[in-house]
């Protein structure tokens, strides 16, 4: 080819790339991870059912399948993540100094993490409800949190849980002994071993380390909840674009539970709404109609691209944390609007 | 009688107070070693470890590039297998012992025995235990070599022989890492053994030169030397190296401008050689301040220039009374690189973490520290053996060996 020709080629490259950026709604972080070619994304690495690595080396949970959601919504390929484990402690100052572009960590929404004068952080919509729920021995006759009394409780240092655990206690004027641990792995069989009377987390947390007990059915949740839990995926406040584009990705999963896409049936779903066009619905969700990947700096077909990915919210419960996972917790809470539970996903229009 | 038997009558059963605190202590380790050995042979459920031993030895390092460290693996055992080949086949006739106690030989045959059996014991498939088993017949096969022919090397053979561990370890660096036409892996998918050994290696092999540097600095009669080096020794040592850890992985971030920060592992094995300088500098001080002051001036008095001094007569002397107190350092250096866990990245501790994470062998905590403890344990056993052997071997006390 000519020197003419690779110009003129260059040339309209340059147009077509000015084209696409036309309307973008001009977000840093995505220009990073499409400049970058992939996605950078905090999972905590050691939460049953949430992260974990699989022993391919493969990150495994449904903190991890929303990374690779993420990855397809935006760069059309759900391969394309570098998971970067962090702890508890350290999460936040990852993302606010950009080692990280979102947090895929259970991290509970609350004011003090969210206002600008806080920690500055933006979170997502609830993307799974859990409460602070108490563990104890069967055998040990405790039924109620105020029999607790004097006694020793086991709880990671460093998180909700612990100041939970304080306030409860305090307004029942109820005193107690916090053996605090650093981890889960230091913590739980302390609590196995009998050295502590009762255990504190998530009752998520605790449902899915019971399931690992020698003795499962030993164990019993109290029914008091010291707190509600509803935690999100995080981004920061200073990209309100970028924000926006993960809380899409996460209403789409939640939409398209609701509209029965599946991962198996969304391309021949999209390939029946392209030609029926009273499924106005189905069409405007899946990009065929209104350009509302293009509002949100994402491809038209952003949505199709997710399901495929990773399936819908039912579908990530299902094979993450459902009864047929060694977990098997209930929906519960986390079952859609329409059948009882608190999700919803605001409309595609 | 027999002597193993009077032996043990005087030491163990002299008196009657004797016997019967011997007899108490040997049945109250005889009930917890059998309860260990009943809980490692029939209760613990070992799954969790086979599953996942690959995860624990290279952590997410991309299957179809673990050739790669076979090949180092390979090039490693070849090395190891010479040098101690070399150092039988070139003995220093006044010192006792050599890098094992009387015969080598037993050596060799306890390792083969290991080897053999380990890959079965681990139920190993066929084509790695045969990886297993080719790697101990090529650590023999270069050990009887180089003690065989090895005699016949001249000295500057030798000191070239000495030089295949440096660029070894750059090999090693390439190919782990990749370049030169291997295919880039990223530092974020290293993890398990594989990490651990590499960031304390390195942390190890750059903080020698910089703690000698520091601890000469510290008594140097520049006042701007001794001050900075004092400075920097004392910062070190008063902040925890886990605020360090995250100093480097969180706030360089903000220091620097995008895209320069190093990557984080690299990140954190700076932070852990610059942390163990420090402490390594105070180690190397105690050493000069052993050697007295009148053999620096007897050197620089016989016309020694003041480098030539202190590498030939000071350091060497200070080095060797330091050196017990510097491989405890090396092992602690070792054993530090745990908190990388913490931090983020997946070394042992933090393949651990998250294997025991894992729904499917939720509760296995046990089994999984114990074969964390146990690789641990190997690791900081080398290192304290390695540095007996060369503690024998510099003791300026010659004892004429026996054999």
């Amino acid at each position: 080819m000519s020197r003419a020709g690779l110009l003129g080629l260059a040339l309209v490259g340059a147009l077509v790339g000015c084209a696409a950026g036309n309307g973008d709604p001009g977000s840093p972080t995505m220009a990073k991870i499409r400049d970058r070619g992939r996605l950078v994304c905090a999972v905590d690495g050691a939460v049953p059912g949430f992260s974990t690595v699989g022993p391919g080396g493969a990150f495994v949970g449904i903190d991890a399948d929303f990374c690779r959601a993420v990855a397809a919504a935006v760069l059309g390929d759900p391969t394309k993540v570098e998971f970067r484990p962090v702890t508890a402690g350290e999460r936040f100052v990852a993302l606010s100094s950009g080692e990280v572009d979102l947090l895929s960590i259970s991290s509970t929404h609350t004011l003090s993490r969210d206002a600008p004068g806080g920690n500055a952080l933006s979170f997502g919509p609830v993307f799974f409800y859990d409460g602070q729920g108490v563990m104890v021995p069967k055998a040990s006759g405790i039924r109620r949190l105020r029999q607790l009394a004097g006694k020793p409780i086991c709880v990671e240092s460093g998180t909700n849980t612990e100041l939970n655990l304080a306030d409860r206690m305090r307004e029942l004027g109820v005193a107690y002994q916090p053996l605090r641990f650093q981890s889960g792995e230091q913590a739980y069989p302390a609590y196995e071993q009998g050295r502590c009377a009762a255990i504190t987390s998530d009752s998520s947390l605790l449902a899915a380390k019971r399931s690992g007990f020698k003795d499962p059915a030993a164990h019993g949740l109290l029914p008091e909840l010291l707190s509600k839990e509803p935690s999100a995926k995080v981004t920061v406040q200073a990209d309100p674009a970028w924000a926006d584009a993960v809380r899409w990705v996460s209403h789409t999963l939640l939409q398209a539970e609701e509209s029965g896409f599946t991962q198996a049936n969304v391309e021949a779903r999209r390939a029946a709404a392209k030609k029926d066009t009273s499924q106005a619905e189905q069409r405007r969700f899946l990009g065929i109609e209104g350009d509302f990947g293009r509002q949100l700096g994402l491809p038209a077909d952003f949505t199709l691209q997710v399901v495929k990915a990773v399936g819908n919210y039912g579908e990530l419960f299902e094979r993450h944390l459902g009864p047929a996972t060694p977990l098997g917790l209930e929906r519960g809470l986390n079952r859609l609007w329409s059948r009882g539970g608190l999700h919803i996903a605001p409309p595609f229009r | 009688m027999n002597p193993l038997l009077r032996r043990l009558r005087a030491e163990l059963f002299a008196t009657r107070a004797d016997a019967a605190l011997s007899l108490v202590l040997i049945s109250l380790i005889s009930l917890a070693a059998i309860g260990c050995l009943r809980w490692v042979l029939t209760q613990a459920q070992w799954a969790v470890v086979k599953v996942n031993s690959t995860l624990f030895a290279v952590g997410r390092y991309p299957v179809e590039q673990q050739w790669r460290l076979w090949l180092l693996t390979a090039l490693l055992v070849a090395a190891s297998g010479a040098t101690w080949g070399l150092i039988r086949a070139h003995p220093r006739p006044d010192r006792t012992g050599v890098l094992w106690p009387r015969n080598d030989r037993l050596a060799v045959g306890l390792l083969s025995l290991i080897a053999l059996a380990l890959p079965w014991a681990l139920d190993l498939n066929l084509a790695i235990a045969g990886r297993w088993w080719g790697l101990t017949v090529l650590l023999v096969f270069c050990r009887w070599l180089a003690g065989r022919y090895g005699a016949r090397l001249s000295p500057a053979g030798q000191r070239l022989a000495a030089l295949v561990w440096p660029v070894l370890y750059l090999v090693g660096m390439v190919l782990i890492s990749g370049g030169l036409g291997l295919v880039t892996v990223s530092p974020s998918e290293w993890g398990g053994l594989m990490l651990t050994l590499l960031a304390s290696s390195f942390a190890i092999l750059l903080c020698f030169p910089i703690g000698v540097l520091l601890a000469l600095g510290r008594r140097s009669d520049l006042p701007l030397l001794r001050w900075g080096s004092v400075l920097y020794i004392e910062f070190i040592r008063g902040a925890p190296l886990i605020t360090l850890l995250f100093l480097g992985q969180n706030i360089l971030g903000f220091l620097l401008p995008g895209g320069l920060a190093p990557e984080r592992v690299w990140r954190a094995a700076w932070v852990l050689t610059f942390f163990a300088a420090a402490y390594l500098a105070e180690a190397v001080r105690s050493g000069l301040a052993a050697v007295p002051r009148g053999q620096l001036e007897a050197a620089r008095s016989l016309g020694l220039s003041y480098p030539k001094a202190l590498q030939h007569v000071v350091l060497p002397q200070a080095l060797r009374v330091a050196l017990p107190a510097i491989v405890g350092q090396f092992i602690s250096l070792l054993q530090d690189t745990t908190l990388l866990s913490l931090i983020g990245l997946l070394e042992l501790l933090g393949t651990a973490r998250t294997v025991m994470a894992n729904p499917a062998f939720l509760g296995r905590n046990g089994e999984v520290y114990l074969t964390l403890a146990v690789l641990f344990w190997g690791c900081c056993a080398a290192l304290g053996l390695g540095s007996r052997a060369l503690e024998r071997r510099l003791d300026p006390h010659a004892v004429p060996s026996a054999t």
